[in-house]
């Protein structure tokens, strides 16, 4: 299938010098069925990037909110096999898939990044994968063509944020605060210094922001620092459990909130 | 070679899967470790709490009765349970304990199954003047509520864990998730053998006093070492901390691990058996999982066994087969728990009669000039409770 490319997307934008909204939902969440109209709507209003998250039992770095969107999605019976076949039905923009690492080892790590291929995946984020054990991945990613997207912290010294960007792809995800995602009131008085701090270290790579982002206001701040893309996950999982009871009002709230978070990325 | 290697690798077991949030806490955690171990002044506090405040060294006592009721091997049992606190727990904690105090943090978060690990930790942290949060799944918190309220009382503060299975593996995502948010003021203090480098190389450094011990004990009391070293097995810190000095021995060494209701109901805990290999919890080892990777719940009457990894050192020295694994179910365990404290005036924890009922099993077939260690690893008043319901008695 035709794979949209994340490096095509940026430039596009940034010619518009427009700020790329990625949005994030748990594939399968509420039910495996409910994923591509959720995808659809959010592309409608107006996602550039979509972030699918493949569950795992035990996600680590997410929050509340998305723990329990893995919870009800793999008690609806969602699989690798089953995501790759969601995924396949999303078109229009580029997809990232979002797992842990256990996932993609059980499945071969050469058959995950195919997987990948085959249904139009262009980039994998694997938040519990540092840099130091990536090298087998990086291999089977770079054979099948599927950038490997990397995280960066606060907490990412010089030497490894060198590391990182060695062999970062697609975009680097910037980890806004210390701790795990879901959405906070203020963001980290630090994120301003990080984005700096990147973007000082190389102008190659797109550079994205998430963990902790809800509102129009703090992504117009994130893109007012200078960041490429903005990443948008709890909030977005939020509306969905909230109206898991309602599907068209879920997809219109979906619709209507991207709409809202679109505008303010736009110059 | 010594393992870990420098990327915490026990021949491609162990690692470092943690979020980048982390990865710097876990090198300064690493360095510190690193530069304290070989601290001439570190080694002494250590020492000095060690004995006069723990009460080691624990003794290696022959338990004769138990010996002359089997008939076969002379069985010696390994004290642990006589460690202040009730287990072997304490060992760990106080070694890391005073670390983080050397590293300068303000807090320390644990987590625990049976509370055996949180009742140490607290007991480390108010002994040396500490803030302590441990994280316990409610599961747990039901079946071990008298080690909540001791934790209490010495004022720790217990955060129940409402998810997955709200067992130790949960309480285990909880710690992990308020370590990335409070990196720089706190410690996280790993309760066994598992999690990212270098917390398997560090629990089983502050553990090596048990064999260390039980080395120099039963060579002055046989003058010889034993034929075989029996130990429970839930992540696998008094395992490694008895078996890592008789590595290099002619010493049969075997971890027992919680056979739950049987291996083919599925509920059981019994990781080195009946797991695969996998990544979880920062550390690639054998895990229950299913096909898609994703961890299933395991399960044991004993708490403390109650986990679906192991430590990725025990993964390795399984496939090197310089250790053998069995497991025994909630029943036999039982049984053991009764035996013993009949027979011997001491009442085990649940998680040891594990390593009891299969050391009288191993005795039988042996001969009477042959020596069994069984590291005794808690005690188990924290397990009335729990014992009297799988009796039928009220108390």
């Amino acid at each position: 299938m035709k794979i949209i490319r994340i490096k095509e997307k940026f430039k596009e934008l940034k010619k518009r010098r427009e700020c790329a909204l990625i949005g994030f939902v748990t594939a399968g969440d509420p039910t495996p069925d409910d994923t591509v109209d959720i995808v659809n709507s959010m592309i409608r209003g107006g996602a550039d990037l979509i972030e699918l998250g493949l569950p795992f039992s035990d996600p680590i770095a997410d929050g509340v909110v998305i723990q329990k969107a893995s919870e009800r999605s793999l008690n609806a019976g969602m699989n690798p096999d089953l995501f790759f076949e969601l995924a396949k039905k999303i078109e229009k923009v580029p997809k990232v898939c979002l797992t842990y690492y256990n996932i993609v080892l059980q499945r071969g790590l050469d058959k995950f990044a195919r997987d990948c291929t085959e249904s139009g995946i262009d980039g994998l984020i694997v938040p519990d994968l540092p840099v130091e054990e990536a090298t087998p991945l990086l291999l089977a990613c770079n054979k099948h063509d599927i950038n490997l997207i990397f995280l960066v912290a606060q907490t990412t010294t010089e030497e490894r944020l060198q590391k990182i960007l060695e062999v970062s792809r697609g975009f680097l995800y910037v980890v806004s605060l210390l701790g795990v995602t879901g959405a906070r009131k203020e963001l980290s008085g630090t994120i301003n210094p990080l984005i700096r701090k990147v973007k000082q270290a190389s102008d190659k790579i797109p550079l994205a922001v998430g963990f902790g982002i809800s509102n129009p206001k703090q992504v117009k701040e994130v893109c007012d620092a200078g960041a490429d893309g903005v990443i948008v996950g709890s909030a977005f999982v939020k509306i969905i459990e909230e109206n898991a009871g309602n599907k068209e009002q879920m997809l219109q709230t979906l619709e209507e909130f991207t709409r809202r978070l679109k505008q303010v990325t736009k110059p | 070679m010594t393992l870990p290697d420098k990327l915490g690798r026990f021949d491609g077991y162990g690692g470092r899967f943690a979020p980048e949030v982390l990865m710097p806490a876990l090198e300064e955690l690493e360095a510190a470790f690193d530069k304290y171990r070989r601290d001439e002044e570190f080694r002494q506090e250590l020492s000095y709490y060690q004995t006069e405040f723990a009460g080691r060294p624990t003794p290696l006592y022959y338990a004769r009765n138990l010996t002359e009721q089997i008939g076969g091997a002379k069985i010696y049992l390994k004290r642990e349970d006589l460690v202040h606190g009730g287990a072997h727990k304490l060992n760990n904690t106080l070694g890391q304990v005073l670390l983080a105090k050397k590293m300068g943090k303000k807090r320390i978060i644990a987590e625990t199954g049976a509370g055996q690990h949180g009742v140490a930790t607290a007991i480390a942290a108010a002994a040396l003047g500490i803030k302590c949060e441990v994280y316990m799944g409610t599961e747990d918190i039901e079946r071990q509520s008298l080690n909540v309220f001791r934790m209490k009382l010495m004022d720790a503060k217990v955060i129940p864990v409402e998810s997955g299975s709200c067992t130790l593996k949960d309480a285990v995502n909880e710690a992990m998730r308020d370590w990335l948010t409070n990196i720089k003021s706190t410690y996280y203090l790993i309760g066994s053998i598992v999690g990212p480098h270098p917390y398997p190389m560090i629990v089983r450094e502050f553990q090596r006093i048990i064999g260390i011990e039980t080395k120099k004990q039963i060579n002055e009391k046989e003058d010889r070492l034993p034929d075989s070293i029996v130990a429970c097995v839930g992540g696998g810190s008094n395992a490694i901390g008895i078996f890592y000095e008789f590595l290099e021995d002619d010493v049969e060494l075997i971890g027992v691990e919680a056979g739950g209701k049987g291996i083919k109901t599925g509920k059981h805990g019994a990781t080195l058996c009946a797991g695969t290999d996998g990544v979880l919890h920062g550390a690639c080892s054998k895990l229950l999982q299913d096909k898609d990777g994703q961890i299933t719940v395991s399960y044991s009457i004993a708490a403390g066994l109650d986990y679906p990894g192991v430590g990725p050192e025990l993964s390795y020295l399984m496939k090197k087969n310089r250790i053998t694994a069995t497991s025994v179910t909630d029943d036999e365990a039982l049984e053991a728990f009764k035996l013993l404290s009949r027979v011997e005036g001491i009442v085990p924890a649940l998680e040891s009669a594990h390593a009891i009922y299969h050391t009288i099993k191993i005795a039988k077939q042996m001969k009477k000039d042959q020596i069994i260690v069984m590291n005794l690893s808690g005690r188990g008043d924290k397990d009335v409770f729990t014992i009297a319901d799988a009796l039928g008695e009220k108390i």
